[in-house]
């Protein structure tokens, strides 16, 4: 670590200030007044509002709707975790060995990754639109009657595969430069030590990838988990009381469109214990295992 | 152990760059044989064909009995050490050198007792749980060598490999690559472009230049009798002398207003350059000199200065005297060298 020297006392403190105010305004603030007002009651015309100790926490687990959100989400986190690294590492090892056309062809993934998120994200919505959506006659073709928006597992399917899509080239770009960054040399040693190409990646390519991987893995939780807003705004705005959603739009849902203020900040607390242990998950249980130089 | 025979090999890149001409010769079993050149010569690129890891454009190439050329690298039994060693960061040494073993097949107890082995000949046994990130650079060199020692391979690549290790430690790990390869008596090629270990490790040196191959032989025989000029200036440190001169075939070369004898007769008369080892000259002669720059060695010291206006070094035991600016040199003839003033060629 770099040691630095000032000769005022004040000046460090006042370098400081700004990101120290930042912090406060915008995360530390915000998150205290969440956490005060998950032990209040709060009426609904913002009249005022009453202490009433954990209720807001025990309404919120004995409640079958929020469990039923909660379980949709891990659900919903672990398939676009999956789907969304599996399929940007198959794009970037394919990519990789490519040698003719090569940056026309990376260029091409990456450039959906230009696309503002809620773009690309309405894009993904129009595919499945019930009128002009390519994916919606697909489904009719198939003899499914899709119907985005009415039928629960047809939204969830939507939304999935909407979000996994968005988040697939920064998984891309990520693992691309992943790849290569692995020394030519050590995948010629790894030639000349294995005849077999897929045990070869397994055993020494991945291997090197996997901080990028743990990396990706942790980026990819949080954006199932809070990113995702705009996909799943987009689909369900109308209805979204028999639609899926996530934790992170149910916290919107209740607080702002049914004005319980008090439960949906008890919701935001949980989501902030949640962070909070994947924050510690991600520097305690697989960071030191993974880092080699 | 095994004969390797490249015949013809060449290699031309897609974009129609031809990195290697077509190349030929022998490997015997049990030599060493090292290719040296400038960077750009094809030395890599040949080891690389050898290697499989560069496909080979035209020629034939054998190992044994086996012709090589469609086989993977991991079916052609051999074994490589890299420049920058490519050890496998996420494994530990033990499983570095086994890695290549485990590959093939081969049952755990005679794996670790190969590894065993290969760990107490390079002193590595203490290492063995360590990752190569927690090790030297001598000692990750050393993992590479058993790496490439468990293999018992029928060919040994070497490319560069002690071109990351300062300069002490390269020239004892030249003397135990060499002491290795001798004890266990396999064939190896081992690329540089450092002539001292070129001259100190092979039995034969290949020296290529500009993708083709200026000569081939021991390095008594480059040493002695340079095939070009570009190997008179290329092997021997410092480099030899060469004057422009000017061969008129009665036994004299004209170097400016100078005349010298020469034993040997050559058929071409003309322009030649005159090639005289830095060491072949000794103080004390009828050629005058004059001396501009004298560089400590210790035992010698290398006087720098021009014989005529051509800049010429002379390697002198240090005699601790001092010297004058305008000396005489005595340039025996017998030590002369002469190439052809336009092809650099041998006369």
């Amino acid at each position: 670590m770099k040691r630095a020297a000032f000769n005022h006392r004040l000046l460090p403190v006042a370098l400081l200030v700004p990101q120290i105010a930042i912090i406060a305004i915008f995360f530390y603030w915000p998150a205290w007044t969440a956490i005060q007002s998950s032990f209040y009651l709060e009426d609904p015309f913002g009249f005022g509002s009453t202490f009433v100790g954990t209720d807001n926490y025990t309404r919120l687990f004995a409640s079958s709707e929020y469990l039923k959100v909660a379980q949709f989400t891990i659900l919903f986190t672990v398939i676009i975790t999956v789907f969304a690294l599996g399929a940007a590492l198959l794009l970037a090892v394919k990519a990789d060995k490519v040698l003719r056309g090569a940056r026309t062809y990376r260029t091409l993934l990456m450039w959906v990754y230009a696309i503002a998120p809620p773009v690309a994200g309405f894009i993904g919505v129009m595919l499945f639109d019930q009128n002009i959506g390519p994916m919606t006659d697909l489904f009719n073709w198939l003899g499914h009657d899709y119907r985005l928006g009415l039928n629960y597992m047809d939204t969830a399917f939507a939304m999935t595969i909407t979000s996994i899509w968005i988040q697939i080239p920064v998984n891309f770009i990520f693992f691309l430069s992943g790849l290569q960054s692995i020394p030519q040399s050590v995948k010629e040693a790894a030639m000349i030590d294995n005849a077999s190409p897929t045990r070869r990646f397994w055993e020494t390519t991945f291997p090197l990838l996997a901080p990028t991987a743990f990396f990706l893995l942790i980026i990819n939780i949080t954006y199932a988990l809070f990113d995702t807003f705009g996909v799943i705004d987009t689909i369900v705005y109308g209805n979204p009381a028999s639609n899926p959603m996530t934790l992170v739009y149910k916290v919107f849902v209740d607080g702002f469109r049914g004005n319980d203020i008090g439960g949906s900040s008890a919701q935001s607390v949980v989501l902030m214990l949640l962070v909070l242990g994947l924050t510690i998950f991600q520097f305690r249980m697989l960071e030191r295992r993974i880092h080699y130089t | 152990m095994a004969t390797v025979r490249l015949s013809n090999i060449s290699k031309t890149y897609p974009n129609g760059a031809k990195a290697v001409h077509p190349t030929s010769f022998d490997i015997a079993d049990g030599e060493l044989i090292v290719l040296v050149g400038p960077s750009g010569c094809g030395k890599s690129t040949l080891l690389r064909m050898v290697a499989g890891l560069e496909d080979i454009t035209t020629g034939e190439l054998s190992i044994g009995e086996r012709i090589v050329n469609t086989l993977d690298p991991a079916e052609r039994d051999i074994a490589m050490v890299f420049q920058n060693y490519a050890l496998y960061p996420h494994m530990t040494v033990g499983k570095n050198m086994a890695y290549g073993l485990k590959n093939r097949g081969i049952d755990k107890a005679t794996i670790a007792a190969k590894v065993d082995t290969a760990a107490q000949m390079l002193n590595l046994t203490e290492y063995l749980d360590r990752r190569p990130s927690q090790l030297s650079g001598g000692q990750r060199q050393r993992v590479a060598m058993g790496r490439a020692i468990v293999r018992d391979p029928a060919l040994f690549l070497f490319d560069e490999p002690l071109s990351n290790l300062d300069a002490k430690l390269r020239n004892q790990m030249r003397i135990e690559i060499r002491a290795l390869q001798r004890r266990l008596n396999t064939t190896a090629m081992y690329v540089t472009h450092d002539q001292v270990e070129a001259m100190t490790m092979a039995d034969r040196i290949v020296v290529l230049n500009g993708g083709q191959v200026e000569q081939i032989g021991t390095p008594s025989e480059i040493y002695r009798a340079p095939a070009s000029t570009f190997v008179a200036s290329f092997m021997g440190a410092p480099p030899m002398n060469l004057i422009p001169a000017h061969y008129n075939g009665n036994g004299t070369v004209a170097v400016g207003s100078l005349s010298l004898p020469i034993a040997r007769p050559a058929d071409h008369k003309g322009e030649v350059v005159l090639g005289i080892r830095p060491e072949d000259a000794t103080i004390g002669g009828t050629t005058p000199f004059k001396l501009d720059l004298i560089e400590e060695l210790g035992a010698n010291r290398l006087l720098h200065g021009t014989i005529d206006g051509n800049a010429f070094t002379v390697n002198a035991p240090n005699d601790d005297q001092p010297l004058a600016t305008d000396l005489t040199l005595s340039l025996p003839n017998d030590t002369l060298h002469l190439f052809h003033g336009e092809s650099g060629v041998r006369l």
